[in-house]
């Protein structure tokens, strides 16, 4: 198991040691966001901005004009949500070099309820031009997604998981933006994923794997960036396609496969929210199992596609 | 009743109010302790004695409306609801469990709770709102809002502010619970908002500061508000955070804490 918050902390820390034009801004959490760290090391690069969120991106999209690279913090409700419009006319509309990173996204912050819990920042975002959005899948590719999302010129958002999660990754592999990782081989269906349910995803493809349906996953980190790879690359002999994630499923990753897939005849189904608002549980995984993002969902979903 | 039955009343049912805070939470969860302490008094006082309400009859026309800006404070506000009867106590055991009607943060689905609250800075438009709306229809009832001072941050806050005063807004009773501790630290070290007494009048706010564990204070700003007509009302309450558990005063790690047995077990010997 490893912990995205921990591994961002950490990577924004290293970063900010060899690129002194990092500066960060946080809104209240940095001890949850883990730009803690960041203010423990450089408090001259550190700006606390109170709980003022709207002001807070834009304040950054300022800092960006004279060539700093702002890094901004706050859960991801709070951030994309409350900010939307300043994330969409300060940063985007003039392609900002600000890094905007929503932590606690989708149903990680399970205590909280509703209004902490975020799963349509993809939708929003996405329809934003000049974003590019990331969601790494466990802690290594957190570390590398951080530092891509530095050495990538204009505005990025990059969404943390609040939990422990599984790590994935042996910790040598070559991550990119825009490029999906096959995490399984398998010529019957494909699951596209991202965040924990790549892991779901993998299980599943253990479930049916016994069943001798063979089941390809693919770690899809980037939902968008210009110039990313098609997914239609991954399909191979695929008779069924899966889009599971943790997010409505509203122009998220399953709207981005639908898109890519159409004029196609290979059947979509999508594993994701349905129309509905979080709210409060004793933890991650009862969340997980009330809003059907599980393994058997998936496998289910898989079986009767192939029947 | 006597007033000064009426102030060791509102005083044991603070103390009531804290204990049913601690045992929500329970050892080795984590929960809004603080900022739920730190209004005790505040609650006690305008559920118990202020507020019209009818627990049978929770949307009761006539009703004054409460509502948290500073919603993860729902706590206290649970508690009293509670202890009206509102609800069983017995739903304190589900708090934030899967299907619960008492969520992390104040929802509708709980009876006696007037809006959704949680994201910081909402909860006194939403305030202003329904005074405006009490106010066109010639009603009589009251809004009392809570807010934080590190909600004071929030740009909102201020649109409010100017909304309430603009619409002459002298049915709504804004409080600023000032514990002086946000979510990572001192208000003061992360993000000054002083002075909040200036700056709330010049907004056009009556304005009182008084000591918020003062059951007596609360009281008599209260009185002394109901009698100022034609702008909206603040309650300015010099609290501590976590008061009345001695190992969480004045700490942000208690912001949304996490007690381990022995404190749990302190915490109520202290509140016995
Ligand atoms: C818009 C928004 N931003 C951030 C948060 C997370 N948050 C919850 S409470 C809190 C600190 C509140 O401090 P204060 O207003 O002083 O409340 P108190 O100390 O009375 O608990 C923060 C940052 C939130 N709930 N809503």
């Amino acid at each position: 198991m490893g912990n995205q918050r921990t591994a961002y902390g950490d990577t924004l820390v290293e970063l900010g040691k060899k690129y002194g034009d990092i500066v960060a801004c946080e809104a209240d959490l940095g001890k949850s966001t883990m730009s803690c760290l960041f203010q423990e090391a450089y408090p001259e690069r550190y700006f606390e901005m109170g709980i003022g969120e709207q002001n807070m991106v834009s304040f950054a999209a300022g800092l960006s004009f004279a060539g700093k690279v702002p890094f901004i913090h706050t859960f991801s409700a709070f951030l994309v949500g409350r900010a939307y419009e300043q994330i969409r006319v300060s940063i985007c509309l003039g392609k900002k070099n600000v890094k905007v990173i929503g932590s606690s996204y989708g149903l990680s912050d399970y205590g909280d309820g509703a209004t902490h819990q975020s799963f349509e920042d993809i939708s929003l975002l996405r329809s934003l031009p000049n974003m590019t959005i990331l969601t790494p899948v466990d802690a290594y590719e957190t570390k590398k997604l951080t530092e891509a999302a530095y050495a990538l010129e204009g505005p990025v958002y990059l969404r943390i998981n609040r939990n422990d999660m599984p790590e994935l990754y042996n910790g040598d592999e070559k991550i990119e933006i825009g490029k999906p990782v096959v995490m399984r081989e398998g010529k019957d269906a494909v699951v596209f994923a991202h965040g924990i349910m790549v892991s779901k995803a993998l299980e599943a493809a253990k479930l049916l794997y016994e069943k001798g349906i063979d089941v390809k996953v693919v770690n899809v980190n980037t939902i968008k960036a210009a110039g990313m790879e098609s997914l239609k690359n991954y399909l191979g002999s695929a008779k069924a396609v899966i889009a599971a994630e943790e997010h409505t499923i509203f122009n998220g990753l399953g709207s981005l496969i639908e898109h890519e897939l159409r004029g196609t005849d290979i059947p979509v189904e999508l594993v994701g929210i349905e129309d509905r608002f979080g709210q409060s549980a004793e933890n991650y995984d009862v969340l997980l199992v009330e809003y059907g993002l599980t393994a058997e969902r998936i496998a289910g979903k898989i079986t009767q596609m192939l029947k | 009743m006597e007033v000064k039955e009426k102030i060791s009343y509102l005083e044991k049912m603070s103390k009531q109010i804290r204990r049913d805070i601690v045992q929500m939470i329970g050892p080795n969860n984590k929960g809004h302790i603080g900022g739920s302490c730190s209004m005790a008094e505040i609650i006690s006082v305008l559920f118990f004695d202020e507020m019209n309400v009818r627990p049978v009859d929770p949307e009761w026309e006539g009703r004054d409306r409460f509502l948290f800006s500073k919603g993860h404070a729902a706590l206290a506000q649970y508690a009293a609801l509670a202890e009206l009867g509102f609800f069983s106590k017995d739903e304190f055991k589900h708090l934030k469990t899967l299907g619960a009607m008492l969520q992390g943060h104040p929802e509708t689905r709980t009876p006696g709770v007037e809006a959704n609250t949680g994201s910081l800075g909402q909860g006194l438009s939403i305030a202003c709102g329904m005074a405006a709306s009490l106010k066109i229809d010639k009603k009589p009832n009251r809004i009392f809002c809570v807010m934080g001072d590190g909600e004071q941050a929030e740009g909102q806050l201020w649109e409010a502010a100017m909304s309430a005063a603009n619409f002459s807004l002298d049915n709504l009773y804004a409080f600023i619970d000032k514990n002086r501790v946000q979510a990572t630290g001192f208000v003061n070290d992360r993000y000054k908002t002083d002075p909040l007494d200036k700056k709330w009048e010049a907004f056009g706010w009556f304005v009182q500061e008084i000591d918020g564990h003062s059951v007596k204070e609360i009281l008599a700003a209260v009185d002394r508000a109901k009698r100022e007509t034609g702008r909206p009302k603040l309650i300015i309450a010099d609290t501590i955070k976590g008061k009345g558990l001695s190992f969480a005063e004045n700490k942000a790690a208690f912001h949304n804490g996490l007690m381990t047995e022995k404190e749990y077990t302190q915490a109520l010997q202290e509140l016995a």
